[in-house]
């Protein structure tokens, strides 16, 4: 018990260090941008209106404060990161003065939603399909899925979501592809809510799911094809043990630990397909919300954005790092 | 080596598909070399028509030869995949046999890097850096950036073999004779770690090439360029689909899908052929 | 006493069909041969002599690229008798581990990584012995303290414990349905001498109790002569001579079986050995006529073109040899009286 605190204490550390780390790059890089926010709202300020010259300087005034552009960039940098812990982020442009951790807190809970549910969904379908078609090398179900398989997993996130769209949009039109609800109903804790978030998430899961079991379906199927090789799976055979014990408890188990490992490294790429998903389906997630930030120049919350995604990726690997001990009882005692 | 790619052509249904896919769109996007036409010339031809005998790819919105703009879409995103491809497998090479052989502390420094570089989500980062430095992020610029990111998978990779390759008889022989680690790295491990990376190289470039239609269709990459990603903007743009102008879209689509799925088609391939395990399954009453 | 195998004229051979080259390798080529009950019968030879391959086939356990081309291998246990060559899997699995179990080579990897002690036997037994529960828990736990296993080792899991107790674990999986028919494929290559000498005895002691049959494969000759009562030599997919072990030891009838019980080395003998010329012959292309030919230094032309059958040249004792009268032990090999028979 001791050694598997101490385990997670060093991954706590190193999560720590990611994201620090990783949103200090996204802090630099967002802080070269040559549009400056203050800027930008004195010219939607000045654009409706006259004013006066000592108004306008106050105003900048006050907005270069409020940005904290007021200090040299280092000291700006402390700021920020003391603000990160409290996930401030300062007021965003777009929804002015909203803070722009808010605007990104009403986003996150969407994608999050969607996400977990995809990603749980390919991994599990994917890597039991995977895992029979890897023991049972004759089914012609299985290699149907297979060559399936191959065919989809290649194809880009993007053309995968359009062309659902103009299938379900335009083509037979039955299920909705915009939106994360319907519009007449209220966004409450009910049951009609409810049922309307998942009428609506269906296509971009979807579009998520066909992409992403691909990929889990052919590891695993190459992974278990190696473990069916190895001793203990032959000496089981040999000794007639029950075939479905075999499959889940000497090939399937076997192999979910390094497709746990897998799912660690690839959560930032699919968090990346997610983004272009909601895009598509202006699903009001993340995503669609990156993209409205960048065109409208709003670097507070295009730096929010970076940061929560940062922290969500960096926590989920730390989560599966957390399990990895729990399943494979030969890293325990490491 | 022929001898090896003849039987692998012979006998390897999804290394002939693949290499027969792959190979035609690298022709055909090689044609722009001796294209008549100026790629960023708009209004030249008339525009909407659709795919007949005198314009076999069709024409788009802006007055543009389809069949022309597409080989120079495909030429430049294959070229900008190449790129990615190529300093991300440089940069995975250096970093995994370094941490494989060096070990110790090296190895820890450089895997913390890895995981660094594992978990930061790649697409919020190439948006920041868009909109930072807006229309100055060109093609080279934007394939530098992403081979940062396409490294820490392979390099992990390349690591374990380093590691194995450590203990093995002559690599302690080369130590021996005096060789340094460096010399020992590149003439001795290097040899070992190629089928690797030639493996990796396709699913690298599929990534790649699959990023950049990502930010190209979202408006994110300079929209002058022809590529695969940002004729699918300007189709968008012009609202094809529902204008009409449906081989705007449907032909890169069709195009993209083949060059992946014989990318995709090689890499596999490949990496059933140097698995010593897969030979002996396929070998077989 | 009955046999409890009969093996008649076995062939197995692996057929292979890489990118366009097709090979066809003999691994098993006429064999046959019979274990009584209550035996300790021990196969010998080289790596890649083909008898990994032939106790595969004795075991049930062929797969492509192995395949039987011919001949049969029949069990009969009791009241059943059956030929695994050609049987239907349902059939097979009728005796698997009830009636015939298997020690496999290699105590490293093959006990599932994942699974404790108690669930792999509970995977392994609970059919055969139609008990699950406590009382199959009790009888695990009094068959380990056989092996001098205490209870903790069943919730331990396999890369917790030591070599020596996992193969002690894998030898009490193969015993504790009491099969009369034992194949243990090299148990102690791999373990060091002091291990060797528990696990050998652990296994007599365990046949003994049992009475049942062992096939024991191993190249090291020395193992033989302590444990098995008779011994087949196998040389390129072929038996070339079969004897009980004293027998054996003190008067071979095969050049090639008289270089093998020579070589054994014996503290303070300085006896100089001579070694055979050549390497054993590729089994995709074996030599004509007799496959030892080539390296033998009593052959003569009809070795080249006729194939020796395995003949009975003494009571008990058969030979695959054309001038097995000439054959005599060579300098180092252990003479009459110090062959002890084994307890």
């Amino acid at each position: 018990m001791q050694a598997y605190l101490i385990f997670a204490l060093k991954r706590f550390i190193q999560l720590v260090a990611v994201v620090v780390l990783g949103c200090s790059v996204a802090f630099f890089v967002a802080h070269l941008s040559p549009v400056s926010a203050v800027d930008t709202i004195i010219l939607q300020v000045t654009g409706r209106s006259s004013s006066s010259p000592e108004a306008i300087n106050q105003l900048r005034a006050t907005l270069t404060e409020l940005f904290g552009l007021n200090v040299p960039l280092w000291q700006q940098y402390l700021h920020f990161l003391s603000r990160l812990a409290f996930f401030d982020f300062g007021p965003s442009l777009i929804a002015f003065p909203t803070p722009a951790i808010n605007v990104v807190m009403l986003a996150l809970p969407w994608t999050v939603g969607l996400l977990t549910v995809a990603v749980i969904i390919t991994w599990v379908l994917g890597n039991i399909a995977g895992g029979l078609a890897g023991y049972f090398q004759n089914s012609r179900l299985l290699k149907a899925f297979g060559i399936i398989a191959i065919g989809i997993q290649p194809i880009p996130y993007y053309i995968v979501a359009f062309l659902l769209v103009i299938l379900f949009g335009f083509v037979w039109p039955v299920l909705p592809i915009s939106g994360g609800f319907a519009m007449d109903v209220t966004q409450d804790w009910t049951w009609q809510f409810a049922l309307s978030v998942v009428h609506y998430a269906i296509l971009p899961a979807s579009a998520l799911v066909l992409v992403g079991i691909g990929t889990w379906f052919l590891g695993m199927r190459a992974l278990v094809s190696n473990i069916i090789t190895e001793d203990y799976v032959t000496y089981a055979e040999l000794a007639g043990v029950r075939q479905d014990r075999i499959v889940g408890s000497y090939v399937i188990r076997n192999a979910l630990v390094p497709q746990l490992t897998s799912l660690a490294m690839s959560l930032g790429g699919i968090f990346s397909g997610t983004v272009i998903t909601e895009q598509v389906f202006a699903y009001p997630g993340l995503g669609s919300l990156l993209i409205r930030a960048v065109n409208g120049g709003d670097s507070s919350i295009v730096l929010a954005i970076s940061c929560i995604s940062i922290m969500a990726v960096a926590g989920a690997i730390f989560i599966i790092d957390l399990i990895h001990p729990l399943i494979d009882p030969r890293v325990r005692t490491e | 080596m022929f001898a090896v790619l003849r039987g692998l052509v012979r006998y390897n249904a999804e290394f002939t598909i693949g290499a027969i896919l792959v190979g035609l769109v690298i022709v055909f996007s090689l044609l722009s070399y001796v294209s008549p036409v100026d790629p960023s010339a708009v209004y030249r031809v008339p525009p909407d028509q659709a795919p007949s005998l005198q314009y076999w790819f069709g024409t788009n919105s802006r007055g543009q030869d389809m069949w022309w703009q597409l080989s120079f879409a495909f030429r430049n995103s294959l070229s900008f995949g190449l790129t990615v491809a190529v300093v991300s497998r440089i940069i995975s090479i250096v970093i995994g046999l370094a941490a494989g052989y060096l070990g110790g502390w090296a190895d820890r420094v450089l895997m913390f890097f890895n995981d660094i570089f594992v978990a930061i989500p790649i697409f919020p980062i190439l948006i920041l850096f868009y909109f930072v430095m807006k229309s100055n992020l060109n093609s080279f610029s934007l394939a530098l950036l992403m081979a940062c990111f396409g490294w820490p998978y392979d390099a992990r990779l390349i690591r374990s073999v380093a590691l194995g390759l450590r203990y093995r008889e002559f690599t302690r022989q080369a130590v021996f004779a005096g060789m340094s680690p460096v010399r020992i790295m590149w003439q001795e491990h290097l040899p070992y770690i190629m089928p690797i990376v030639f493996a990796t190289t396709m699913s690298n470039m599929i990534w790649s090439i699959g990023l950049e239609v990502t930010l190209a269709v979202l408006g994110f990459t300079n929209l002058n360029i022809p590529t695969i990603g940002t004729t699918l903007y300007w189709a968008n743009n012009h609202s094809a689909l529902v204008v009409g102008t449906w081989w705007w879209i449907a032909i890169p689509v069709a195009i993209v899908v083949l060059l992946f799925l014989g990318l995709f088609l090689l890499a596999v391939s490949l990496n059933e052929y140097i698995d010593p395990r897969s030979r002996l399954r396929r070998m077989g009453a | 006493m009955a046999d409890i195998l009969t093996v008649d004229r076995l062939k197995a051979y692996y057929l292979m069909n890489y990118y366009g080259v097709s090979r066809e390798v003999r691994a098993v080529d006429d064999v046959t041969m019979s274990v009584r009950q209550n035996e300790i019968y021990g196969i010998a030879g080289e790596s890649s002599s083909g008898k990994t391959s032939f106790i595969k086939v004795l075991a049930a356990a062929v797969r492509p690229p192995l395949k039987v081309v011919d001949g049969g291998v029949v069990y009969r246990f009791g009241d059943r008798t059956i030929d695994v060559s050609r049987a239907r899997p349902a059939e097979i699995e009728a005796i698997r581990w009830k009636n015939l179990s298997y020690i496999m080579q290699g105590s490293m990897s093959v006990l599932n990584p994942v699974r404790r002690i108690e669930h792999i036997f509970e995977d392994f037994a609970a059919r055969p012995l139609g008990l699950r529960g406590t009382a199959l828990r009790a009888q695990v736990t009094e068959h380990l303290g056989r092996l001098q296993l205490g209870p903790e080792v069943l919730r331990a899991y396999p890369h917790e414990l030591s070599g020596g107790m996992r193969q002690r674990v894998t030898i009490g999986l193969a015993t504790i349905c009491n099969p009369q028919m034992i194949i243990a494929d090299e148990p102690t290559t791999a373990l060091d001498v002091v291990v060797q000498k528990d696990v050998l005895s652990l296994i007599r002691k365990l046949q003994a109790e049992m009475g049942s049959s062992v096939i024991f494969v191993t190249h090291d000759m020395a193992v033989h002569a302590n444990m098995a009562d008779r011994v087949g030599i196998v040389y390129a997919g072929r038996l070339i001579e079969e004897a009980p072990t004293r027998t054996l030891f003190v008067a071979p009838k095969h050049p090639y079986t008289a270089h093998l019980v020579a070589s054994l080395p014996r503290i303070g003998d300085t006896t100089r050995r001579p070694a055979l010329d050549g390497r054993p012959p590729n089994l995709a292309n074996p030599p004509s006529g007799c496959r030892f030919h080539p390296r033998c230094p009593l052959a003569i032309d009809k070795c080249r073109t006729n194939v020796p059958p395995l003949v009975e040249v003494a009571p008990q004792q058969r030979s695959a040899c054309w001038r097995w009268q000439d054959v005599v032990p060579l300098p180092g090999s252990i003479s009459g009286s110090r062959v002890e028979a084994h307890a």
